[in-house]
Order: structure tokens, then sequence, then C-alpha cells
């Protein structure tokens, strides 16, 4: 998905990546959206990136089929030690979860090699239990709305 | 209102201990030869009676025998308010003064028992009288009252506190006499000084000192400068501590008057500084309900003009500056930017001198490390008139030039972040150093001289485009500047010893891939071509063919827009070359194109359409090349020469192609409205013209298929002409509605800016062409047949169509000119709109009639052909075959008359009303509403000098509104909509902050309308709901059980245009109060799961953001 622009009708004609190979044009299209919006706080808050301008989330690492009902993405963090790659992980995660019809199953997880404890980080984001446990914890919640808020 | 903030400025009032004895100073009393007033207050009352005695000696016996009747009624009077406490007496005795039944002497003396009480109230009552009456009868008092009254009331300064309020209040209506002996103004000032300490006083009462203080200085300047620098102390020592807003804004109007009209300050200079300093920045928030309306900003201004109006305050203002914008406070440092900003425009070098490094400094660093825009913004202007200030100053011979020193300092902190095209500081230099270079001639040549070679260096050594891009857009804003200074001497030398490195980086540019750094290079052409004498002759020559290919051969469209745009900026400077070069190559290839190869169907399909598309990429060109007189005397032929041959062909490709000419002649003609001569030529070349090809066009003989089919098409009465019926006509290109349509604004806007004796002289000719046949002015006029759009006869259908065109005209032209036989056109247009079973024709005859009849003037005439028209509607809108072109002219003719409030159209609109409960014409009549509130593109708007009035929206919204709810209320159930649909027309088109004030109170009907089955109404009604939900989200919340339901129903209504409505409005619901909302956050999370599903992309996007809003409220983090 680059650029931060919603339309992602122009991003089909890009030949590369998973959505050449016959995947339904319009769920490609519904999750071009929400990751526009998902902002990462950075040092300068008064000019927040996008994930996509930070290329932590690409076009061509989510996977759609929507004949199967699943999405998958892989999200790549800025740099292996970055400890903020569980909070982004989960704000994709929430991000999709309040995006996606509920017959979706979802998969977020790091891009193979990109993270020193990749499997730590993508088996909490696997586990249900503990996505729901983290939502509960009020601190947690409030970074993850922060960072889903609309830029203003 | 915060008081003087920070206790440096009493620090250091204390330590400069500069209070000169004032008061003491006897030469000043000595100077005053004055009586002292007979009496010391309260001390002996036996006195004041006694010289009220003798002043009415003094000052006319004679006057008190006269009035000698009244004194009783004085008395009395005077009793009840004082001992009475009745305040309203105070108004009787100023008007007996006022009326000579008394005097101002009587009343003292009539007040004399209570001016001489023991009891301070009671002194206090019998002062408050006076004052209150020499407030109103200031103007009749002779001088010598005055006098006595001016040492009246100075002696009671010395009185009870008490007595101290009505006592300034006297003084006040006494500063106000316009009789006041000389020398009076300085002793009461003197005496306030001595005697009041001001600031213990109520705020209304140190505001009556400083309106004796401003009176006295309008009127006694000369006598309060005698007092010197004592005056200035004085006043210090009065505003010293003042805290209310109201008295400050006066009080700072007293310093500036103080400074600007030159009172001496002495050595209180820098205590005058700190007793208005201590204000700065000025931290004020006006209290809720405030009915004094003093806003922050008036407070900053008025200080702002105290501090910036002396050099001398510059020594201590320009640390204090320097100070607050090292501050943190984001108001601080805008207030010390703009302030310095101002400084700037009276210091000179001697001022700035010791400061100008910390001043850059702290400019450099905001500009370099700032978020925020604003900040920026004023940082560059503080520096541009730092440096403007700084290049004024004359030089003396030995002193160091300043400005070279600090333009030095600035080229040496940013010229090296030019270098860096990638790294984040670039811009902020490139602005810093545009903003000093564009303060004066002198600071943009040593700038550019610097840093021009620097960027074309640059320019060179980075390849890639984007870097170049950031490099081309700084050295665009130094170009830009250069527009600013004009053509000077001096000046040549820099840009133009530059002059072959930059054309050959602008035209590099040209030629890249990349199209943004195309766009910039065409920006920067134009601004080069804007400079005089920058450019050679062989230099344009290549411009033009670079704009020519990038106008014609460039893929993206954005660049070739900009190229033609920019050829049609540089045209007027360069018509010779444009005409003389980019002309011809154009005509050249609109006339051939690449050829047609016919190989196979499908290549040839291919050429085609290449050949089509760069017809009109030349089309387009040859229209936006058009901004000059003389270029637009060769375009304009070769536009109407490709008209004809592109009329004439019979593909149905032809009639786009001739829409495309109509609008690029549209093009031209907008762009020839200013110029007079412009627009003569080319309303006279192109207005027969086409009235010639379309008359041609409607002659009998070629239109048989035409006729054929309308002759059919009157056996079934009262059917819309199928679409098919319009097209495909051979030869008859000219006549279908979308090609006449297209041809409407083009008369429309050769016209509409004629001068009334040329407009004139046209009309003349186009009315007898269409009422008489008169067909002699057309360029070739010889017609196998006589042109009679009026007459009768069914062959005559394709020449009545034409009538489009003579709407075009005839409603375009200014309002005073004449129309000839204007009674008899407007009976024929009334004949054929009802008669004509063609709608288009009857349509646009209705519209012509219309036009004619708004600008028609007011009188007897009117009313007759109005109610001609009336007559003529009423039996076909009652029954019969045209009910439908009957209702049409109706609404036109509405429209024309609401726009003008004419009292007509009350009449008209209540017809329309009727209409909306008939089964047959209401839904069309509900979709006329649209009609009468929306801007028409053709007729009727202001362009074309209709007369509308600014506020008839709102006017037919309260006019009619209450009707349409009446009339929804009593409507059947099958014709209910259509009262709904006129109802959310008119609100559509009313402006939104007056339909947010009006809509609670249709808010029920509104709600009501939602589970109308109608889309147009659903989709209007959402759209009249959804400002309203973010602008009173108070009167909204009440309803909220209805609004979330109704909008959750609609979310899956089979119309995509109401679904998407009905999610934003869902969306725009969680700017109700949060309260309000919870109760019902988990039924819109589980009803919105539904549309995230959606089939439509557009309506998923909707859902997404709806849905991810009401996910956040009441939750943290929001």
């Amino acid at each position: 998905v680059q650029g931060s622009g919603g339309s992602g009708g122009e991003n089909l004609k890009d030949p590369r990546g998973a959505f050449a190979k016959g995947i339904p044009r319009k769920i490609f299209t519904s999750l071009s959206v929400p990751f526009t919006l998902v902002c990462v706080p950075l040092s300068r808050p008064s000019h927040p990136l996008t994930l996509e301008e930070l290329n932590v989330v690409e076009q061509m690492r989510v996977k759609v089929d929507d004949a199967q009902s699943t999405v998958s993405v892989e999200f790549t963090p800025t740099i292996p030690h970055c400890s903020m790659a569980t909070l982004i992980g989960l704000s994709i995660k929430v991000k999709l979860l309040r995006s996606l019809p509920e017959r979706f199953k979802l998969d977020v997880h790091i891009t193979p090699g990109t993270h020193a404890s990749e499997h730590a980080v993508n088996k909490q984001l696997a586990d249900k239990e503990r996505v729901a446990a983290a939502l509960e914890n009020s601190h947690l919640l409030e970074v993850v709305n922060q960072c889903l808020s609309a830029r203003s | 209102m915060a008081g003087p903030t920070g206790g440096a400025r009493h620090r250091g009032r204390a330590g400069s201990a500069m209070r000169p004895p004032v008061r003491a100073g006897p030469g000043v009393r000595a100077g005053q030869p004055r009586p002292r007033a007979h009496v010391t207050a309260g001390t002996a009352p036996a006195h004041a009676q006694a010289r009220g005695g003798g002043r009415a000696s003094a000052l006319g016996a004679g006057v008190m025998a006269a009035a000698g009747a009244g004194a009783e009624a004085l008395t009395a009077s005077v009793r009840d308010f004082v001992s009475g406490q009745q305040d309203g007496r105070a108004a009787e005795v100023a008007a007996g003064v006022k009326d000579g039944r008394w005097t101002v002497l009587q009343l003292v003396e009539a007040l004399g028992f209570c001016l001489e009480n023991t009891d301070p109230r009671t002194r206090g009552r019998g002062i408050q009288l006076l004052s209150q009456v020499l407030l109103q009868c200031y103007s009749v008092l002779q001088e010598k009252e005055v006098l006595h009254l001016v040492l009246f009331y100075e002696s009671r300064l010395q009185d009870n506190h008490l007595v101290i309020p009505s006592v300034l209040q006297g003084l006040r209506a006494l500063s106000m006499c316009e009789v006041l002996s000389p020398g009076l103004a300085v002793s009461v000032l003197k005496a306030i000084f001595q005697e009041v300490h001001v600031q213990s006083l109520l705020q209304l009462d140190r505001h009556t000192v400083y309106s004796i203080i401003t009176n006295f200085m309008s009127t006694r300047e000369e006598e309060l400068k005698g007092l010197g620098a004592n005056f200035t102390f004085g006043f210090i020592q009065v505003m010293d501590g003042e805290k209310d807003p109201r008295n400050l804004l006066v009080a700072f109007q007293i310093v500036h008057d103080l400074i600007v009209k030159d009172y001496a300050l002495g050595p209180f200079v820098e205590e005058l500084f700190e007793v208005t300093s201590c204000y700065f920045p000025v931290d004020f928030t006006p209290p809720p309900n405030d009915p004094h309306g003093i806003q922050r900003e008036d407070l900053i201004l008025s200080l702002r003009a105290v501090l910036a109006s002396t050099t001398q305050f510059a020594e201590f203002l320009l640390p204090l500056l320097i100070e607050k914008l090292d501050s943190e406070l984001q108001s601080a440092k805008l207030d010390s930017l703009q302030t310095l900003t101002a400084c700037c425009a009276i210091y000179g070098q001697k001022e700035l001198q010791e400061f100008l490094p910390s001043l850059w400094s702290s400019l450099r660093r905001e500009v370099f490390q700032t978020a925020s825009e604003k900040i920026e913004t004023e940082c560059l202007t503080a520096l541009r008139a730092l440096s403007a200030c700084l290049s004024r100053s004359v030089l003396s011979s030995d002193s160091e030039d300043l400005l070279d020193s600090f333009l030095n300092s600035i080229l040496q902190d940013c010229r090296h972040h030019l270098c860096e095209p990638d790294m984040k500081l670039v811009w902020p230099s490139a602005k810093l150093l545009q903003a000093a270079a564009g303060a004066s001639l002198r600071t943009y040549y040593c700038i550019t001289h610097s840093v021009l070679p620097l960027l074309l260096e640059q320019y060179t050594k980075h390849t890639q485009s984007s870097q170049r891009r950031t490099i081309l857009e700084m050295l665009l804003g130094f170009l830009e500047l250069q527009q600013k200074w004009g053509h000077v001497e001096e000046d040549e030398s820099t840009l133009l010893s530059h002059q072959a490195p930059v054309c050959s980086v602008v035209f590099s540019a040209l030629v890249d891939p990349s199209v943004q750094l195309q766009l910039v290079g065409i920006k920067a052409l134009t601004v080069l071509g804007s400079l005089q004498g920058f450019l050679s002759s062989s230099d344009l020559e290549l411009v033009v063919d670079h704009l020519i290919h990038l106008a014609l051969h460039e893929e993206d469209s954005q660049s070739s827009e900009a190229a033609m745009e920019a050829a049609g900026s540089l045209a007027p400077t360069y018509p010779k070359v444009f005409s003389g070069h980019m002309v011809p190559r154009l005509e050249e290839k609109l006339q051939s194109g690449p050829p047609l190869r016919c190989v196979s169907s499908s290549e040839r399909e291919e050429s085609y359409h290449k050949r089509h598309s760069l017809q009109q990429r030349c089309l387009q060109a040859l229209a936006a090349v058009s901004t000059h007189t003389s270029i637009v005397k060769e375009t304009v032929p070769i536009l109407l020469q490709h008209l004809q041959k592109v009329q004439k062909g019979t593909e149905a490709k032809n009639t786009q192609d001739v829409i495309s000419v109509c609008q690029s002649l549209h093009h031209v003609a907008l762009q020839c409205q200013q110029d007079a001569e412009g627009c003569w030529y080319f309303h006279q070349t192109v207005v027969p013209c086409l009235l010639a090809m379309a008359v041609q066009a409607a002659m009998p003989g070629g239109c048989a298929c035409l006729l054929l089919l309308n002759s059919r098409l009157q056996q079934v009465p009262f059917l819309p002409l199928p679409a098919e019926s319009t097209h495909t006509l051979p030869g008859k290109a000219l006549l279908e509605e979308d090609v006449l349509a297209a041809m409407i604004p083009v008369i429309s806007a050769a016209t509409t800016h004629l001068s009334p004796e040329l407009a004139a002289q046209s009309v003349s000719h186009v009315v007898p062409l269409f009422l008489d046949g008169d067909v002699s002015f057309l360029p070739q006029n010889s017609f196998p047949c006589s042109f009679q759009p009026f007459g009768d006869g069914e062959c005559l259908e394709a020449q009545r169509r034409l009538v489009a065109l003579l709407m075009a005209f005839v409603c375009s032209l200014p309002r005073d000119v004449a129309i000839p036989q204007q009674e008899w056109l407007l009976q024929e247009l009334l004949a054929l709109s009802c008669s004509c079973n063609c709608p288009f024709t009857a349509t646009t005859a209705a519209k012509c009639f219309a036009g004619l009849v708004n600008k028609h003037p007011a009188g007897q005439q009117l009313d007759e052909i109005l109610q001609l028209a009336v007559n003529r509607m009423e039996p076909s809108l009652a029954e019969g075959p045209r009910r439908m072109q009957a209702l049409t002219l109706l609404l036109w003719v509405t429209k024309a008359l609401v726009l003008r409030y004419h009292p007509l159209s009350s009449c008209l609109t209540d017809k329309l009303l009727g209409l909306l409960g008939d089964t047959e014409l209401g839904p069309a009549t509900a979709d006329g509403f649209s009609l009468l509130m929306a801007e028409s593109p053709d007729v009727l708007h202001k362009g074309c000098h209709a007369d509308v009035r600014i506020m008839f929206r709102q006017r037919f919204f309260t006019d009619n509104v209450p009707k349409l709810v009446r009339g929804f209320h009593g409507a059947g159930p099958d014709v209910k909509a259509n009262y709904l649909k006129g109802l959310s027309h008119v609100l559509n088109y009313l402006p939104k902050p007056v339909l947010v004030t009006e809509l609670p109170t249709l808010l029920s009907l509104l709600l009501e309308a939602l589970s109308c089955s109608d889309r147009v109404v659903q989709l209007s009604t959402l759209s009249c709901l959804h400002p309203l939900l973010l602008e009173a989200p108070q009167i909204m919340s009440l309803h909220v059980d209805t609004l979330v339901t109704k909008f959750l129903n609609l979310t899956s209504s089979p119309t995509m245009a109401v679904r998407i409505a009905a999610l934003r409005c869902a969306h725009a619901l969680t700017s109700l109060p949060t309260t309000v909302l919870l109760p019902y956050k988990g039924r819109v999370i589980r009803a919105l799961a539904k549309p995230l599903d959606d089939k439509k992309r557009l309506v998923r996007k909707e859902a997404v953001a709806a849905r991810g809003e009401w996910f956040l409220l009441g939750s943290p983090g929001r």
C-alpha cells in the first residue's frame, strides 16, 4: 500500500505481490483504508507517520483470500530490536478486527527474519486470549486507540 | 486580566528612584496666579454659602429675578434628589438649566444646604446632582461659571473618599467645556495627580480620570506640553498597577498619544516603558458573556502600538522580545515576533545593532525547529522586516554596514544546508534566505549573488529527479522574488550573468521523465518569461517548442495542462512569438494529425484514437494560448474553420468533436471578456458564424428523418423524446441537444461583457433574424428557404430548436440594453413554450421567456405580459396533453420572479404548492423546487446580468416552508412524499449557517422524512441532518434514539448513495455527547459490522470510518 491515499483501485495495477494472482479486487480495496489510519507516535508528534510511510506495512505483504475468508498481514519492524513491535502488531490486529467483517480469520505476524524476538511476538499476537486480555488493560487500550485515531 | 506580570519592574522602579517632587515644585505653583478656592472642604461650610452668594451677585443678579419663579421648583427637586434619593430628579434639573428656567448658579445655591452638611454622604449626594447636571449641560456654561466650578471641584478633591467619584464626574463634565480658561486644564490635572490616589478607586472612577486626561489631551495639547515631563510622570503614577482591560485600552491610547504627539518624556522613558511593557505578552481571556466585548486581540494590538511607537524604547524592548521569543509559550513567541516586525518599521541600524546576533539566532532556531507553521511564517516576516529595516538605514561614511554582516551570518548559517536536498533543514534554510532576499533590492542582490551559483552547481551535481526538483523549487523561489523588483539596471548583472545556466537547467527539467520535475520546470519557465529581457528571442523559440511538445505529446495530463497554462500566461508578454510560432504549428497539427493507417481494424481504431486525442490537445492549446487580442484574431478563425469541418461529418464521434470545439471557443471567450476590443472581435466573428452554421443545418431538406420522428411523436402526445431520436441525424450534429447546449455558453460568454452600445448594435441584428427571418447579417447567407423559427408548420421543428441560441444571446445582454420588439418576442416565446411538443424546445423557450421577464423593467407592460402568461398557463395546467410544458413554463417564470422579489411570485409559488398534491404532476413539481433554488447554468444567474436578490433563498424559505409543512400534514398518503421532496430541495440549497439555526423547528418532520421510501427524500434529508449533527449536537441528542434506529435501517438501503449518506450520519453521530451515545454503542457496532462486508468499496470505506469512531467512544485514548 504505497502512498497514503485511500484509493485502492490504483494500487491494483501494480503487478507485484499477491494481488495480481486472482484475488478479488474488492477485499483488497477495503483493506487499503484501515492501514492509512494506523499511526505510530514518533519523536515529533506533530508529524505522525503512517505505517505505510514507514514501510512497516507493505502491499505485497498483505494476503487476502476472500473465498476462504482469511487475511494475513506481515509487518516489518523498523529495526530488529524495535520495542514497539508488539504494540504495532496489536494495533494492526485491532484495526482489522474493527474494520473487517467477522467471517475473516486474521493472522498478523512479523516478516520472518526481521525482528530479534519474532517468535515471542508472533505467539502473543496469535493468542486470542492474550489479545483480549491486553485490550482489557486500559492503559494499553489507550495507546492502541491513540494509534488508531484518525490524523488531525 | 492578569496585572503587571512579574515583580521585576517594581524592583527596577525602586532602584531607579526617579520621583522628582512634581507637586512641591514652587515654580509651577507660582506660575499660576489664580484665585484659590474660597472653600476648604468640609471645614468651613459657612464660607461655601457665602461664596455661593457672592458668586450670585458676581454672575448675574438680573437672571435671578427672571428665574425666581422656578426657584421653588428647583429647591423641591434638589431636596427630592438629595434627601429623597430620587435619581430621576437630576434629569429634570438638567432640563431646567437647558431651558433657562434656572441657572447652574441657582442650582449651586439651592444645593447650599447639603454642600455644607457635615455628613459626607449628603455632601456626596449634592455634588453628584451637580455633576450629573453638568454632564448634560456643560456646553451651555459661561467661561466665568466654568472657572468657579473648576475651583470648587478642585478643592473638593481633598474631601472624603465618598465624595470623590462625584467630584471626578464633575471634572469630566468640565473637561469637555470649550470655554475652559487657559491654565485651568493644567491646574485640574495637577490637583488630580496630587490629591487622588487613582489606583485605589473603583474601575469606573479610574476610567473617569482617564477620560479627563484624554479630553484635555485632545483639546489643550499645548497647555499640557507646558507641564513638561511632569505630566508624563503624573500619568505614569495614575496608570501604574492598572488591571482592568477596559481602562487599559484607554491608558494605552493615552501613552501612545503621549509618544506620537511628542510630549516631553524627559527622564521617564524607562518608567513609561515599564509601566506598559509589564503587560507584555498580553495574557487575557475574556470572561464568558462579557458585555464589554473586549478581546485579547484588542489589548495585544493597542499595547503593540505603544511599544512599537518610539525608538526610545528599543534598548529596553528588544531584550524583552528576545527573552519572550526564547520562552516556551507559543502565544508569547507569536506576539514577540509580530511586535518585532512592527518595530522594524521605525527602527534603524542604531537601535538594532547590539541585538542583531541574538535576534538572528532566535529566529533561526525557531524556523529550524518549530512545528508550527504560524510561527515559521511570523519568523520569516520578522526576518524580512529586519533586513528591510537595515537596508533602509542611511550609513555614515565611517560606520560598518550592518546589513552586510547580518546577511553574511544568514548565508553562513543557511548556505550549506542547500547542498543537502534530502535533509530536513534544506527548506527552512531556503525560506530564511528567501525571506531575507525579499526585503530589498540590496538584500536580493547580496543573497542571490551567493546562492544562485550554488544552486545551479548543485542541480548538475545531483542527478536524482526528486533532488533536482527540490533544488529547482528553491531556485524558483528566488526567481519569483526577482519579479518583485521588476526590471532594474543594477540587478541585471546578478541574474543575467547566470542567464545561460539558468535556462539550461530549466530546459533540462522540461525534458525530464519525472512529471513533478516537469511541473516545477514549467512554473520556472513562466517566471523567467515574465522577467523582461531575460529570455532572448532564440530562447523564446525554444520555450515555445518545449511548450508545444509538452502540451501536445506529454502523456501526463497534469504536465500538458500546466504547459498550456504557461503558454497562456506568457502569450500576452510575447504575442508575436506565440502568434508567429505556436499558433501555426498548432493549426498544422490540428488539420493533419498522424496519418490514418488502415492496416487492420484494431490498428485503425488505435490510430484514430491517437489522432483524436491529438486534436483535442490542439484545440485546448489553441484556446489556452488565446490570451492576447492579436492571438485571438488568429486562433478564432482556425477554431471556426475546424468547427465547419467537423460538423459536416457523419459519424457519431463528430458530435463530441463539435462539442470540443465549442468548449475551446468558450474558453477563448472567457479570456477575452476583460478586454473590450477582444470581446467585440470575438462576438462579431463567432456569434454570426455559429448562427449561420446552425441556420444552415436547420434548413429543411436534410432533416427528413427528424421530421418523420417528430410527426410520429405528435401522435403520442406528452412523451419525452426518446434519447436516440436526437442522435445520428446525418449532417445535423449541430442540432443535437448536447451540441446546442455547448454552444449556449459560447454565445453567452461572448455577450455578457459587451458594452451597451455594441450590444445594442448586435441585438438589432439577432432579434430580427428570429422574428422576421432577416438573415442578411449572416455570412454565407444564401439559404434554400426562409428561417421562421416562430412560424407554424411541422417542417420548422428543426428551426425552432435554435431558440436555444437566441436564449443564449438575448438573456446574457446587459440589463440596460433595449431589445427591439420585445413584447412581440415575448409573446412568440410564450406561445412556443406552451405549444411545442419537443421538450427541449419548449423548455428553452420557457427559459428564454423567464430570462427576459426577470430583466424587464417593472410596470404596466410587465404586468400585462405576466397576466398573458398566467392566462395561457392555467388552462393547460388544468388538463390536456401539454400539462408538462405548462408546468415547465410555470417553474421558470416563478424562478424569474422569485429572484427579483416580484409580488406575483408568491401567487405563482402557491400554484406550485397546490400542484404538489396532483398525482400526475406532483413528483415533477417537487423536483422543480430544486430548479427554483439552484443556480441555473445558462440563464437567470448573476453572470448574465439577471436581477438576483442576495437573500432570495432565505426569503423563499421563510415564506414557503410553513406552507409546505402544512401541505404535508394535510396531504393524502400517495402525495405526502412530494411535499417532503420539495421541502428537502429547499433545505438543501439553504446556506448551511441558516440551515443550522432554522432546522430544529423542522426536526420532527425531517425525522419522519427518514422513514419515507423515496430515496431522493432520504438522501437529501440525510444530507440536511449531517451538518446539524456536527453543529447542533445538543438539540440532536434529544432525538438520539430515533436517529440511531433510522440511520442503521438506512445502511441497508438498496441505493448506494443512501447507504453512504446513512453511514456518514452514523459517523457524525459520534460528535454528540458521549454519555448520550454510550447506551447505543454495542448495538451500533454490531449493526455496522454488516456494511463492512458491503459489495461497494465506497460503502465499506464509510463503514470502516464510522465503526472505528464508534469503537473509540468512551474508550481511553480517544
